[in-house]
């Protein structure tokens, strides 16, 4: 335990004080992940997602081609960017992985519960996994496009920023101490500005991704599962809405720039 | 079962070109798993390539290769339309073949 708060201090002045001779540029993050780019494993699963988006499945023996992720039914392309968006049919706002669970449930009959008292990258959650790949790969290059206009979205996005700047756990860290300022880095990761809308797109909009250094496909959900973690902060819930509202709160701000999803991570 | 592989071919004044993403765990045989047993070895070990039914490419994998690998590599010939066919075989005697045609 105690090691771990020596890590985390490190972490954290690592943060402030990150020597202005490595900033982020002359690591040249850019042209590694360019030539990473190229041949994203991402693609395995989207691949994977897409078969099983049209595999019948589940206790009912279903696909997934009634699935309506806001566009209507079996409408894949383009929908990832204009998620967390409401849904009438839930009176819900929902992200990416809580509507596919959705859709998972009523459709299929594979309870929600199963994934979200399982774990990441292990049965049924790594199947929603794969289904968000495919999704968001229908969306490549598209604009960031989420519609706030909802009272249930306006109330999330507003919860989101709360919690985006609310300081809590050990190190009484909030989202906001990593990543507030401009050109910070932790490791060799460069930390996006997320109180920006160009800091923000980039947050949002380049996870999912595949990430090379332990050769896995992470989603949203799982990014800020981590995120908590690093904060050491009490883990959030698979698809509850804290998690759901900082997407809103990150997708929102970033509304306008395109989205590099799946993306490809050290 | 092992599972697909993206292969995409475009050729272009004269030379194909050939990207392949294999989905494998390239296993080392060096790592261990959290109870400390030994995670036994699992790489591809050798890597075809045909163009229609000619030999153009013939690879030795090891463990030193990534976890689901990508592979590129350009052959003189090939039009629009051609076969290109890409199989592995690994230590375990696992195979996969897959094809594409040329865009
Ligand atoms: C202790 C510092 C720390 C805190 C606190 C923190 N993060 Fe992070 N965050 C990181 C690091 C480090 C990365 C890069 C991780 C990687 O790629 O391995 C990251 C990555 C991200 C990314 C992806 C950025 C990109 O461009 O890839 C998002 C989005 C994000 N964090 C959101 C959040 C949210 C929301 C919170 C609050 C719940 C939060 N983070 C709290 C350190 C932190």
């Amino acid at each position: 335990m105690r090691q771990k708060i020596i890590a985390a201090a490190i972490a954290a002045a690592a943060v402030v004080a990150a020597p202005q001779a490595l900033a982020s540029e002359e690591l040249n993050f850019d042209a590694y992940r360019q030539m990473l780019a190229d041949g994203n494993p991402a693609e395995l699963f989207e691949m994977e997602g897409e078969e099983l988006w049209t595999t019948a499945r589940g206790p009912k023996n279903a696909t997934l081609e009634k699935c309506d992720l806001g566009l209507g039914a079996n409408v894949v392309v383009g929908a990832a960017a204009q998620m967390p968006r409401y849904f009438a049919d839930t009176d819900k706002v929902q992200d990416l992985e809580s509507r596919l669970m959705h859709c998972m449930d009523a459709l299929q009959g594979i309870p929600s519960a199963e994934i979200i008292n399982g774990s990441f990258l292990k049965g049924e959650r790594a199947k929603v996994a794969a289904l968000v790949a495919y999704v968001v790969g229908q969306s490549k290059g598209k604009p960031i496009q989420v519609d706030l206009a909802h009272p249930k979205m306006k109330e999330m996005y507003a919860m989101g920023e709360k919690t985006f700047y609310y300081r809590t756990g050990a190190m009484d860290f909030a989202c906001s101490s990593c990543h507030s300022q401009d050109g910070k880095r932790i490791r060799a990761t460069s930390l996006p500005n997320i109180t920006t809308s160009k800091g923000a797109a980039e947050g949002w909009g380049s996870w999912p991704a595949y990430r090379v250094s332990n050769s896995q496909f992470w989603t949203m959900q799982h990014r800020l599962w981590d995120c908590f973690r690093q904060q050491r902060t009490a883990e959030p819930v698979f698809g509850s809405d804290v998690t759901i509202a900082l997407s809103t709160f990150m997708a929102g701000k970033g509304n306008g720039h395109e989205a590099v999803w799946p993306g490809v991570k050290r | 079962m092992a599972n697909p592989m993206r292969i995409r071919a475009a050729a272009k004044e004269g030379v194909t070109e050939v990207r392949v993403l294999m989905s494998h765990v390239m296993e080392t045989g060096q790592r261990k798993d959290s109870s400390g047993a030994a995670i036994p070895a699992h790489f591809i070990t050798e890597l075809v390539a045909k163009h229609n039914d000619k030999v153009v490419l013939n690879a030795q994998f090891g463990p030193s290769v990534s976890t689901n690998p990508y592979l590129a590599f350009k052959f003189n010939g090939g039009a629009k339309g051609d076969k290109v066919t890409v199989s592995w075989t690994d230590n375990k005697g696992e195979s996969r073949t897959d094809e594409v045609q040329v865009a």
